[in-house]
C-alpha cells in the first residue's frame, strides 16, 4: 500500500486519538469485587466523601506498590485490587486511639483500579477508586 | 525461611494527645498461593493473615490481610494517646504461629 504523506499523517492522528480515549477503570468493578464490597457493606448504599486513597499513577514493580488510605471518622476501610486473581487486599479496623489512616505495600497483577470502601462511625459507607498502571505484574508464575 | 524478626519504629515519648506515626515491618515471604514451582505444582499459601496493634489492652489497629500484601509486610499508621503504656504488636501467620513485639511509650 502506498500512502501519500498527507494520508500517513491523517492515519497517525487517528491512532493517537484512539489511544487517548478515556478508560473508565474506576467504575468497571468486577463481579468478585462487587461481592466483596456487598459483604463489607451489607448491601447499604455507598456515597462519596472524605476518603483519600493515595496510589502511584505508574508502578514499575507490581510486587510492591505503596498505597495509603485516610478517612477521618472511619471505623474500618476495605481495600480491593480489582484486577488481581482474588481482589481482596486488606481490611483495616481503627480503634479509638487510631487516626483512621494507614499505609502499606501491595501486589498488583497488572494495570487496574484499586478501590477503597470506608465504613464511617455513623454506619454510612463511602468509596474511592484510583487506577494504577503497572509495568511488571506482581503475581509471580 | 530466615528467622522472622518483627521491627517497629515508634517514638519513645510523646505529648498527651499528640498524633504520632508508627511504622511496622516483619520479614515474611507472604507466599500467595498463586505461584507454581519448577515442577508446575502450586506452592501452598502461607501469609500473615492478621496484624494487631494494642495499646494497654485496647485495640488501636486491626488489619485483616490477604495474599495481595507484598513480601515483608509493611504497615504504617497514626495514633494518639493520653497516658503512658505499652504498645503491643501481633502478627498471625497462616501456620498458626504468632509473632509479637512491644514498645513502651512515655508521656513527656
Amino acid at each position: 500500500m502506498n500512502l501519500s504523506r498527507r494520508q500517513a499523517l491523517a492515519l497517525g492522528g487517528a491512532v493517537i486519538t484512539v489511544s487517548l480515549l478515556p478508560v473508565d477503570l474506576a467504575h468497571a468493578a468486577s463481579d468478585q469485587s462487587n461481592e466483596a464490597i456487598a459483604a463489607f457493606t451489607g448491601g447499604a448504599d455507598i456515597g462519596e466523601g472524605n476518603l483519600e486513597l493515595t496510589t502511584p499513577e505508574i508502578a514499575e514493580n507490581g510486587n510492591t506498590v505503596p498505597i495509603a488510605v485516610s478517612a477521618s471518622g472511619a471505623v474500618s476501610v476495605l481495600i480491593l485490587a480489582d484486577g488481581n486473581p482474588s481482589p481482596g487486599v486488606a481490611t483495616f479496623h481503627f480503634g479509638e486511639m487510631a487516626e483512621a489512616s494507614a499505609s502499606t505495600r501491595i501486589r498488583l497483577a497488572g494495570t487496574q483500579s484499586v478501590i477503597a470502601v470506608a465504613k464511617m462511625a455513623d454506619g454510612s459507607f463511602i468509596q474511592a477508586a484510583r487506577s494504577v498502571k503497572v509495568t511488571i505484574g506482581g503475581c509471580g508464575g | 525461611m530466615a528467622k522472622i524478626k518483627p521491627r517497629v519504629k515508634a517514638p519513645k515519648s510523646v505529648a498527651a494527645g499528640e498524633v504520632f506515626t508508627v511504622k511496622t515491618l516483619i520479614n515474611h515471604k507472604m507466599e500467595s498461593g498463586q505461584r507454581k514451582d519448577k515442577a508446575g505444582e502450586k506452592i501452598p499459601r502461607q501469609i500473615i493473615n492478621k496484624f494487631e496493634a494494642i495499646f494497654n489492652g485496647t485495640p488501636v489497629l486491626t488489619a485483616d490481610l490477604d495474599p495481595a500484601i507484598s513480601t515483608n509486610p509493611f504497615i504504617e499508621f497514626s495514633m494518639k494517646i493520653s497516658e503512658a503504656g505499652d504498645l503491643a504488636f501481633k502478627w498471625h501467620d497462616d501456620d498458626g504461629s504468632v509473632y509479637e513485639t512491644s514498645k513502651s511509650i512515655a508521656i513527656g
